[in-house]
């Protein structure tokens, strides 16, 4: 092989290898259909965009609460063993045991449509209908005093529903309010009064060990 | 064999240079080089494995651990969750060295339980506020340029969550447990964003999984470009199912359950979504009643896995202190260690690679003449942030944000060895 030849060719290699990443774009994978993304883009939002057309009632949900629902969050909401709590609590936020439900803490409504949607019920999701899902929600509402028994939940009147615990939320503040955590030389002699136990693990019991099944119910 | 009361002045006389007092502490049989009177049986008969063949190389297509480490394996405790299929066990700490956690240890955390998924019916898709949504095959995702491969913690924001109100699980397995280190193998998911062109409007992603409980969170667009990845293997080999098997999210030094498992989908939005795992879920209830949200780094943690409650010390004379510390702002720059509660402390070895928004292991070799230890281990990362007490953090967060408790964890070990997670004045 003459030189320039080897040459010539050493260039192409290197012009083959760098093709891609020069490339703005590869051109791999393919336009989605209109069809799949609607079949996978069913998130909503607080603002209500993602909602889809339908509307269900307080009566019609209780109904479909009490069969799809009511197993595992109760039949008043009031969750069955460790299952979650959806309704009560209003103003134990600050107390020793929070009761965090969709009327004493969850911020937006959209958040309950959404979930029921994509998850719910617990093993066998994506079996409500829309007008099922706006129906549970709209007796979730209902349980938790916020709409009444009347009430018909649709997609144009959704986003004026508001959760009362929605202003108590705000961002993420740690590096202010935390400040204090970033220091400069922490101490290492002499840093406090000696230590004295004053919790134990063991005399709560609640730790699993081999071939023990520990229950606190 | 050490047959001083006094402690030793040695590279090892951690326990010395911290200067508690010596006297009145009683010396029993040291160490477990102990004299021989008659010969080991262990040597001087020969054993099966030393006369017999062993297994052939077709016996174990996909190697297993020694059957003697049977009892290294992921832990749930049941009480925690309504069901196993939405819930969590942890990885054992305290029998792991290294900064490395093996793939079948990798603490689990499913909410509509771990999918088998056919990774030639896996398709991601990319929508929402781009030029041109797209779908990709697994098969498409493995021929983008710029493959990485990068060491990152996952923590679960809840690690710790059952000890804000005072000790309550014996083990750091329990305590510590939900988080893995894993050497991840995928793309930049800016390659796969900019491949389908992000609108100037587009401010958050929302990641969505593809199994029963088709997780979500919001990310911001920043993020997303900056150092999320969507990978496909772990530490060399495909993920495994529990841990997204084909394809999940990689979010560097935020809370876990961002990491969403089962990718299938990447939405481009103007706002956040504020769906169940970032409103009524991993936001975190202060003492006031209000809850901070969008709490998505980790602030810098440690923690001593031996000694610890699973794994108390059986000997007096040489011993090694060994833990892990990692910080979801940077790197690990130091951690130091107290055997006295925290009124005195030194600087612990840190050994391996340290990377940034990966575990560090750190150790501190010592001899023990028996005495009571209250030891603790305090992180420091290249931010200057430094690991609070529980009290600490206490006074800021109130006792009920359940989520990131990242506050100095103390364990008691006794004369004996014996090694319990307590809470110290």
């Amino acid at each position: 092989m003459s030189k320039s030849r080897k040459v010539a060719g050493l260039a192409l290699v290197a012009a083959l290898l760098a093709a891609p990443a020069l490339a703005g774009k590869t051109g791999l994978g393919r336009e989605a259909l209109p069809e799949e993304v609607a079949a996978w883009d069913i998130d909503v939002r607080p603002d209500g965009a993602g909602l889809p057309p339908g509307k269900g009632s307080v009566r019609d949900g209780e109904q479909l609460y009490l069969q799809q629902c009511a197993s595992c969050h109760g039949e008043f909401g009031e969750g069955a063993g460790r299952w979650p709590v959806l309704v009560g609590g209003q103003g134990s936020l600050k107390s020793e045991g929070p009761e965090k439900t969709i009327g004493s803490f969850w911020p937006y409504a959209s958040t309950t449509f959404d979930y029921i949607k994509r998850a719910m019920p617990y093993g066998n999701a994506r079996s409500l209908s829309d007008d099922d899902v706006y129906a549970i929600t709209a007796f979730l509402l209902n349980q938790n005093g916020l709409v009444k028994d009347d009430f018909i939940l649709t997609k144009e009147n959704f986003s004026k529903v508001k959760l009362p615990n929605e202003q108590a939320f705000y961002d993420d503040d740690r590096e202010k309010a935390e400040r204090h955590f970033w220091q400069k030389d922490p101490c290492m002699k002499n840093c406090k009064p000696d230590a004295k136990v004053i919790g134990r693990a063991r005399m709560i019991d609640v730790t699993p060990e081999d071939g023990k099944s520990i229950k606190v119910e | 064999m050490d047959q001083d009361p006094q402690f030793q002045k040695s590279r090892r006389g951690f326990l010395g240079g911290l200067g508690a007092t010596a006297a009145g502490l009683t010396l029993a049989q040291a160490g477990s080089a102990r004299a021989q009177a008659t010969p080991d049986p262990a040597i001087t008969e020969i054993q099966d494995w030393n006369r017999y063949l062993g297994d052939g190389v077709a016996a174990n297509p996909y190697g297993k651990p020694s059957k003697f480490e049977k009892h290294v394996v992921r832990r749930d405790v049941e009480w925690l969750t309504a069901s196993r299929e939405s819930s969590v066990n942890f990885t054992p700490l305290h029998a792991l060295d290294g900064i490395i956690t093996p793939n079948g240890l990798c603490f689990e955390r499913h909410h509509g339980g771990s999918p088998e998924i056919d990774p030639a019916k896996h398709r991601l898709m990319i929508n929402g506020l781009v030029d041109k949504p797209l779908v990709f095959t697994m098969e498409d995702l493995k021929r983008f340029p710029g493959r990485v491969n990068k060491v990152f913690f996952l923590e679960c924001a809840a690690n710790g969550g059952m000890e804000w109100k005072g000790a309550q699980l014996n083990g750091c397995q329990f305590t510590h447990g939900m988080v893995h280190n894993v050497m991840y193998t995928g793309i930049p998911l800016k390659v796969l964003l900019d491949e389908a062109g992000v609108k100037t409007n587009g401010k958050w992603i929302m990641p969505e999984g593809a199994d029963s409980s088709a997780m979500t969170r919001s990310i911001p667009i920043e993020k997303a470009m900056q150092d999320c990845l969507v990978v496909w293997g772990m530490n060399g080999e495909a993920l495994r199912q529990e841990q997204g098997y084909p394809l999940r999210i990689v979010v560097p030094g935020w809370e876990g359950n961002m990491w969403v498992k089962w990718l299938r989908r990447i939405e481009v939005g103007d706002q956040p979504w504020h769906h169940r795992e970032e409103t009524s879920k991993y936001t975190d209830l202060l003492a006031d009643g209000r809850s901070r949200r969008f709490t998505w780094i980790m602030d810098a943690k440690s923690v001593v896995t031996s000694p610890s409650p699973q794994a108390p010390l059986k000997f007096k004379g040489p011993n090694v202190l060994s833990g892990l510390a990692w910080s979801g702002r940077g790197s690990i720059r130091r951690v130091d260690i107290s055997i006295d509660g925290g009124k005195n402390w030194q600087t612990a070895r840190l050994d391996g690679p340290v990377l940034p928004l990966s575990l560090t292991r750190f150790y501190v070799d010592f001899d023990w003449d028996g005495r009571e230890m209250l030891i603790q281990s305090r992180a420091m990362d290249d931010t200057g942030y430094v690991q609070p007490t529980k009290d600490e953090l206490r006074k800021v967060r109130g006792l009920n944000s359940i989520y990131h408790n990242n506050g100095i964890q103390t364990w008691l070990v006794r004369s004996n060895g014996e090694t319990e997670n307590v809470e110290i004045s």
